[in-house]
């Protein structure tokens, strides 16, 4: 007889819910998005999970399996203990919408609010030259796939819902990657104690922990980002360096390994 | 009345489709000041065009300085056995440098050569490293750079938002109708022009590299709105997915892989694609292994490996061993990356391939082989567009990216998807921009919304009837087995027998339960959407009588050098017709070649 393995998933929408077992056939390198797909498929067609890559591409499936934040479809069935009945909810942090999905639409208003790469001009063949050592570090953080999963799991935002005051976690490595990128001429530190609220983090680097992109976002961007605020923000002189040499004042920063 | 039932959107330009091509056009037509909507299925940045790994084809010459866009036009024919629109191939070829050299300006960062520039790398069929990458997610920063950039425009974006329906009076298009994913309500867009970027059409396949966004609804949507889809039968099945375990089966593996030097062995562990070098690339190709090394290992002089021949060369050779008992424990052949690159490199040129075998395949690829296969992945056949404008025969109708066709011809080669997403994007946007400015408003007929609004609900109506998943999966199976990556006519006929079949029973699906993000309900619409395109792919496949590049006829193995080299096949709902209607198909032979685009065709 084929194995099988139970699931709990969070039915319901904003008016209310509750938890429906569903028990399914399992398989060889099965994931928890298959499980819901299978679920979907044979016993409950309107099951509402959010999902495009199968492949840990896209960031679309975040959700919470046994309370963890984690990528349905990166998450194998058989790495739980066989017998014993996995969770599965939606997003916490996020406004239900129905079953697995949340209303994330608070990132893409403040993805819109970061004023974006103001570059230098290219050199006469239209292109830019960049070092590789340069870019090395932001292109850890381009790896981004905007799971969400860190803004999730952010007490700040998870537990004190501060969505007004602060970006999260997510933007605070988007911002560090402006900060950081060797073309950018625009300064946005001003903006990133105030609008964007970095103070608002206190280094808990659970962030870090959930990413599946394994971005190492507090040592790697929050910090240095919160130096930046610290050292540079009212010192004068500073400021007027930057005018006259139209540098950013960026210092190299070492780079720590997950 | 109708429209106060119906919330309502007008823009001048409306882009059906976010991902690399949507956005494009979005960004040009922002740039010319015309008001613009993009509608999208998923959140925006999830679009397929996420998931592109090994890179964008440009011939910026950065590690070749032979390399240039004559050569680059030059691959791209012959990758298409000649079946490419010259002009769309050339413009192609022209512009790409310059589209992937500005998105440096909107933020993107690809991996860079020692002296500074974008890095390129190797791919199958193209004679110089021309791809530009970052690392195995050249996708991902495509797509964020644009969105990055595109929101900061001033369009308006609508996301996991479905259009079902194209709107058209008089022979022009008005405006779309859909429904929102979040909500089930229904929406009406009016718009002076429509642009089509909504990607690929895989899930028809049982195994393919696609997301459940690729259901073929934009070529269905120009289709059902009286334009022509052409190059149906060809269907690129991607030589590498996985094949173990069942759950990633498809699942694409990079042919960057085999760009850094991973090597094709059957169960003998024989480089068995020594024994597949077609003919056209006899003169390019090396002989023995160890000139392929000498190649891999940058000697100039020595011919390149043959594990880089074009996807539908690759992919009928691995079928072929497999068929020929020498394949792999699952079904599949060995690819191997660690017997020639360090772990270290391989977790740094590759990180995606490394994690996605460990984590979802239990391989360590810098200790063992994958096993791989082909699996169903891009479409080279689509709406059929004018080469400089990108419009359809539909007035104010255009369509750009892969739900386009012309510029591959009847295989398309490895980041020539990505350049064509940039090039004719921006060509789309441009043009849709400058219609709209000399059209009339548009005025949509209350009559086409009802009648939209009706179809899109009808399977809540039903007492009894099928399960759409059910359906879907019996869907892929049909196509997997009959209209799959080796075809004959009699197979085809069936398939075609099972698809009229599976169109009766899509008409009584039904689906409960409420309106809001409810995925029975969305698969329900989707069904029309792949039946429509599937038979149009099996129509075509059954109609050119011979094998070129990625159509197999096993009952006509040769490329024809006459009658089927000069013709594509188009197709179009009979004029007239009600519904859905009967689908006419027409040969058109291609275009001539002017003489100096002949001349460049002949320094090759
Ligand atoms: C795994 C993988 C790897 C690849 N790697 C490469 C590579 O390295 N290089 C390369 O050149 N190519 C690659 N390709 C191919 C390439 O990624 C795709 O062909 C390309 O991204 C398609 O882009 P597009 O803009 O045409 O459509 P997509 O990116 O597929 O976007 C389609 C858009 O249309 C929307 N849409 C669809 N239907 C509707 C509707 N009815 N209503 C509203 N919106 C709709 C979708 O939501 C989506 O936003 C790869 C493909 C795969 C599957
Ligand atoms: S480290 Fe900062 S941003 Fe990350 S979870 Fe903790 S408080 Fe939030
Ligand atoms: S930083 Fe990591 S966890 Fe946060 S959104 Fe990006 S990929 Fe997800
Ligand atoms: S479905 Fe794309 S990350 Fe899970």
């Amino acid at each position: 007889m084929a194995a099988t393995a139970t699931f709990r998933i969070y039915r319901g929408d904003a008016s209310g819910g509750e938890f429906v077992e569903y028990s399914t056939e399992t398989y060889p390198g099965m994931v928890v998005l298959d499980a819901v797909h299978d679920i979907q498929a044979k016993q409950a067609p309107d099951l509402a999970v959010r999902w495009n890559c199968k492949a840990g591409r896209c960031g679309s499936c975040g959700a919470e399996v046994n309370g963890k934040p984690r990528l349905l479809c990166m998450t194998r069935v058989d790495k739980f203990p066989a017998g014993e009945p996995i969770t599965v909810t939606p997003m916490r942090a996020f406004p239900h919408l129905r079953d697995l999905v949340t209303d994330v639409s608070w990132n893409f208003k403040v993805a819109k609010k970061i004023p974006p790469l103001k570059p230098i001009p290219p050199e006469s063949d239209g292109a830019w030259r960049m070092q590789q050592y340069d870019i090395d570090r932001i292109q850890e953080f381009r790896k981004c796939i905007e799971c969400f999963l860190c803004q999730d799991v952010c007490h700040v935002v998870r537990d004190h819902d501060r969505k007004e005051e602060f970006v999260g976690p997510r933007f605070l490595i988007h911002l560090a990657t402006l900060d950081m990128h060797p073309l950018d001429t625009l300064d946005r530190r001003p903006m990133l104690r105030e609008a964007f609220g970095v103070g608002y983090c206190n280094i808990t680097r659970c962030c870090t922990e959930v990413c599946p992109e394994h971005i190492t976002i507090t040592d790697n961007a929050i910090i240095p980002l919160k130096e930046r605020v610290a050292d540079d923000f009212y010192d004068p002189l500073q400021w007027l360096w930057r005018k006259v040499t139209g540098s950013k004042g960026r210092r190299r920063l070492p780079v720590v390994k997950a | 009345m109708t429209e106060a039932r119906f919330e309502t959107h007008e823009h001048d330009v409306l882009i059906i489709g976010a991902g690399g091509a949507g956005l494009r056009a979005a960004i040009e037509a922002s740039a010319a000041n015309v008001s613009v909507g993009l509608v999208c299925k998923s959140l925006l940045g999830k679009a397929h065009t996420v998931m592109a790994e090994g890179g964008v084809a440009a011939a910026l010459g950065n590690v070749e300085p032979r390399d240039n866009w004559k050569v680059h036009f030059r691959d791209t024919m012959k990758g298409g056995r000649f079946l490419n629109q010259w002009r769309m191939a050339q413009l192609h070829a022209m512009e790409a440098p310059d589209r992937v050299k500005e998105l440096e300006g909107w933020g993107a960062l690809f991996d860079r050569t020692p002296d500074g520039k974008i890095l390129q790398r190797n791919f199958g069929g193209h004679k110089y490293p021309r791809l530009a990458h970052v690392g195995d997610r050249t996708g991902l920063e495509m797509i964020r750079t644009l969105q990055q950039h595109g929101i900061h425009l001033g369009m308006s974006v609508y996301m996991e938002c479905t259009v079902s329906r194209l709107l058209v009076e008089g022979g022009r298009v008005v405006g779309a109708f859909g429904y929102w994913r979040e909500t089930g309500r229904f929406v009406v867009f009016k718009a002076k022009s429509v642009v089509l970027a909504t990607g690929g059409i895989g899930r028809i396949f049982k195994i393919n590299s696609n997301s459940w966004e690729c259901t073929g609804d934009g070529q269905a949507l120009a289709y059902l709105a009286g334009a022509e889809l052409m190059d149906m039968e060809f269907m690129q099945f991607h030589p590498t997915g996985m094949v173990w375990p069942p759950s990633v089966r498809g699942t694409l593996i990079t042919e960057g892989v085999r760009g850094e030097g991973g090597t094709l062995r059957n169960k003998d562990q024989k480089r068995f694609m020594f024994d597949y070098i077609l003919e056209l690339y006899a003169k390019e190709t090396a002989k023995t292994e160890e000139e392929a090394d000498r190649w891999l290992a940058g000697d100039r002089s020595a011919g390149r490996t043959p594990d880089l021949l074009p996807r539908d060369v690759v992919a009928r050779a691995i079928h072929a061993e497999v068929k020929a008992g020498r394949g792999s424990p699952h079904g599949g052949v060995f690819l191997d990356i660690f017997t020639r690159r360090s772990a270290a490199d391989i977790k740094r040129k590759l990180p995606a391939m490394y994690h996605q075998f460990k984590e979802l395949g239990d391989v360590d690829i810098t200790r063992e082989p994958m096993e791989v296969g082909p699996t169903g992945h891009y479409t080279m056949g689509g709406v059929r567009v004018d080469p400089d404008t990108q419009e359809t025969c539909v007035k104010g109708l255009f369509a750009a990216g892969e739900c386009a066709a012309g510029l591959h011809g009847s295989n398309r080669l490895g980041g020539n998807s990505l350049s064509d997403l940039l090039v004719f994007g921006r060509i789309a946007g441009e043009h849709a921009a400058r219609a709209a400015k000399g059209a009339p408003a548009p005025a949509v007929d209350d009559g086409a919304i009802e009648a939209a609004s009706r179809e899109a609900l009808a399977p809540f109506a039903r007492e009894e009837g099928q399960n759409p998943f059910a359906l879907h999966e019996d869907l892929k199976d049909q196509m997997q087995k009959y209209v799959g990556i080796i075809r004959v006519k009699e197979d085809l006929e069936e398939g075609l027998r099972h698809l009229e079949r599976l169109k009766d029973l899509a008409g009584k699906v039904k689906v409960e339960g409420p309106r809001h993000y409810n995925a029975a309900w969305h698969q329900a619409l989707d069904l029309r959407n792949m039946l429509l395109v599937s038979e149009a792919m099996a129509r075509a496949a059954l109609h050119r009588k011979e094998s070129r590049g990625a159509h197999t006829r096993e009952d006509f193995p040769e490329q024809d050098k006459g009658h089927w080299s000069k013709v594509n096949l188009v197709l179009r709902k009979k004029p007239g017709a009600e519904g859905e209607g009967e689908m006419d198909l027409a040969e058109v032979p291609l275009p001539e070649y002017p003489a100096d685009i002949k001349a460049v065709l002949d320094e090759g």
